[in-house]
């Protein structure tokens, strides 16, 4: 057995990602908060991908939807964030029980090619249901929640109201971070990965797969909807983009570029992703075929995404052993 | 109650997009109940395969039969480009985990795309019609132009030689042998790795061909390629990834559910299909026509 020393990452990150608006670049704080809150929807994501082993390609549904409950509680209802943003989380959560229930009785690409049907549902609903969703056109202008009450705290009075918005994204998003950690580590995320590993013999031994799995799911949704709420606060609308497919395979590119083997891999994919997507877009239109040979490579060189090539190279680095790579490829 | 002439023009409708669709949508299934790969960029090849027959309509000028030299030439260019991907890249993702192959293709819609913008720009390019299919006649109050009728009878002429060929020949049998148990057929001594490769090969040349026969009904625009894949998985899902006249059904209802779907409920058509995929996902997950993966 191997004794590792715990490095407390996602303090140290949360502490440094705190102190982001205080470079006065109001840019570098809208880009903290893009990476901040997509790091939770592909931690979320990865939860079914690298924890359970079921490739979801519809996660944006549920970030959608919990968007679209926060955004219309919020602004038509005038609900305080306080209430409007768990009822993300429950909405979304509900919504992949419903779907998830049907998911999980399929397996492998039919697995996917149904989370995939049931999102271009939700997407065709968000894009037509004009009354409620505002259809095509979205729903703009999305009030930020009341943070007054931040003026009285040391350090954080001196922002704007879109800093406190993102301070409170931070602080929100750690919360959800460290509780998904607790997820993983406890005997429910062990059993998840037993799953993954080999459903059969989990089956064999008593355990009821598809119920394992359906919760995951539903977790991974509810906190999906959370980061989509925060989403459509920060982005100051809510669009049926949010729920299209495309968006469920960047998501997808995050997780796997970080690397799925890790629990922060998918927030570190999220990281370099945006701050590539912000660099490269300044200088030519042709994002898309950038992000496609940077798949081809990693599919073929970096199988285990950045933080699965970091690890190797410490491994490396520290043992004369040859590295035993913890993750699957 | 709308008139049976109408009603006829509309299932007709319905039975043409069926009929392009069936050409993309053969290519994508036979690739999947080979190499097993589900091939996000069947749609790119499509594309690529409608640009590159305004190409050569471009380059021929005036000649004589030039729009058929077109098709075949564009869909020979798809099937080469088809080709490389197959050889260079995607095999050696094999015996990976599908969500690797999965997202490779993806990579590569993403970087077709983007090359077809580089190439031919991004505004709407057309296609004449070929000279001799220019006309339209009319059938129960319907006008049915020359051309669609020419592709309402090439469909079924194409899945019936596709079908001939799966069922009659010995590459046939090699295929069919190949998509229910790869590690014995090449135990028994065949290249599988060649077959794959073949396999490969006729889905582009169809995805090719069924890119470059559109181009007189529509518009060639950046954005095709992700329209048709959309509309091929659901027909592939429909009938049964991997089985042949349950991708030919497949289209033919998704045809028909579109155009009367849009009848019936007009702000709801897109829903009523992935509704469709959705519960067939359910009850029958290996399609009306397919059978059960191992």
């Amino acid at each position: 057995m191997r004794i590792r020393r715990r490095v407390p990452w996602l303090l140290l990150a949360a502490v440094a990602a705190l102190f982001v608006p205080a470079l006065g670049s109001r840019f570098y704080t809208f880009v903290a908060a893009d990476v901040v809150i997509l790091a939770l929807f592909a931690v979320s994501l990865n939860l079914l991908l690298g924890y359970t082993g079921l490739v979801s390609f519809g996660h944006a549904a549920y970030f959608g939807v919990g968007a679209y409950t926060t955004g219309i509680l919020m602004k038509k209802a005038a609900v305080p964030f306080l209430l409007a943003f768990p009822a993300a989380a429950l909405m979304a959560g509900g919504l992949a029980l419903v779907f998830g229930f049907f998911c999980v009785r399929l397996t492998k690409i039919y697995f996917a090619m149904l989370t995939l049907a049931f999102a271009q549902i939700v997407w065709a609903i968000c894009f037509k249901w004009n009354d409620v969703t505002g259809g095509e056109q979205g729903m703009p202008e999305i009030p930020y929640p009341d943070l007054g009450w931040m003026e009285r705290i040391p350090y954080f009075g001196q922002f704007r109201t879109s800093d406190h918005f993102y301070l409170l994204t931070v602080v929100t998003v750690a919360v959800c971070l460290a509780i998904l950690h607790r997820v993983v580590g406890s005997p429910f995320g062990r059993m998840l990965t037993t799953i993954r590993e080999n459903p059969e013999r989990a089956e064999f031994i008593g355990v009821n797969v598809r119920r394992y799995e359906l919760v995951a799911f539903v977790i991974a949704g509810a906190f999906a909807g959370l980061s989509g709420g925060l989403f459509g606060i920060f982005n100051r609308g809510v669009f049926p983009d949010f729920a299209y497919w495309p968006k469920s395979s960047e998501v997808l590119i995050m997780t796997i570029l970080g690397g799925m083997g890790y629990f922060y891999g998918p927030a570190v994919g999220a990281l370099v992703l945006l701050v590539l997507n912000q660099q490269i877009t300044s200088y030519t239109e042709y994002w898309p075929a950038v992000l496609g040979t940077i798949l081809v490579v990693l599919l073929f060189v970096f199988p285990g995404g950045i933080v699965g090539a970091i690890h190797a190279g410490w491994l490396r680095v520290t043992s004369t052993r040859r590295p035993e790579v913890a993750h699957r490829a | 109650m709308p008139d049976i002439s109408f009603l006829f023009a509309q299932s007709l409708s319905g039975l043409t997009a069926a009929m392009f669709l069936f050409l993309i949508a053969a290519g994508l299934s036979l690739i999947f109940g080979v190499l097993r790969v589900l091939n996000f960029a069947h749609g790119s090849f499509y594309m690529v395969g409608a640009y590159l027959a305004y190409q050569v309509v471009q380059w021929a000028g005036t000649g004589p039969g030039r729009f058929w030299w077109a098709a075949l030439g564009a869909a020979v260019g798809v099937a080469i480009l088809g080709g490389l991907v197959e050889r260079l890249l995607l095999r050696h993702l094999y015996g990976k985990e599908e969500l690797y192959q999965l997202l490779f293709t993806y990579a590569l819609v993403l970087v077709l795309s983007d090359a077809a913008k580089v190439i031919w720009g991004t505004q709407q390019l057309s296609v004449s019609r070929p000279p001799g299919l220019a006309g339209a006649f009319q059938l129960f109050g319907a006008t049915i132009p020359y051309y669609n009728l020419f592709i309402l009878l090439l469909g079924p002429a194409i899945a019936l030689v596709f079908w001939l060929v799966l069922t009659r020949t010995r590459a046939g049998r090699l295929i069919r042998a190949a998509a229910l148990d790869r590690e014995m057929l090449g135990a028994l001594g065949v290249d599988v790795s060649r077959l794959y490769t073949a396999v490969f090969v006729i889905g582009s040349f169809l995805a090719g061909l069924g890119g470059a026969l559109v181009t007189p009904v529509k518009t060639i625009v950046p954005g095709m390629d992700v329209e048709i894949i959309v509309e091929a998985f659901i027909v592939v899902v429909i009938g049964g990834l991997g089985s042949f006249w349950g991708t030919f059904l497949g289209s033919l209802i998704y045809g028909q559910v579109l155009s009367f779907g849009i009848l019936i409920f007009p702000r709801f058509s897109i829903f009523s299909v992935f509704a469709l995929m959705a519960v067939v996902l359910i009850l029958r997950p290996w399609g009306l026509l397919g059978r059960p993966l191992k």
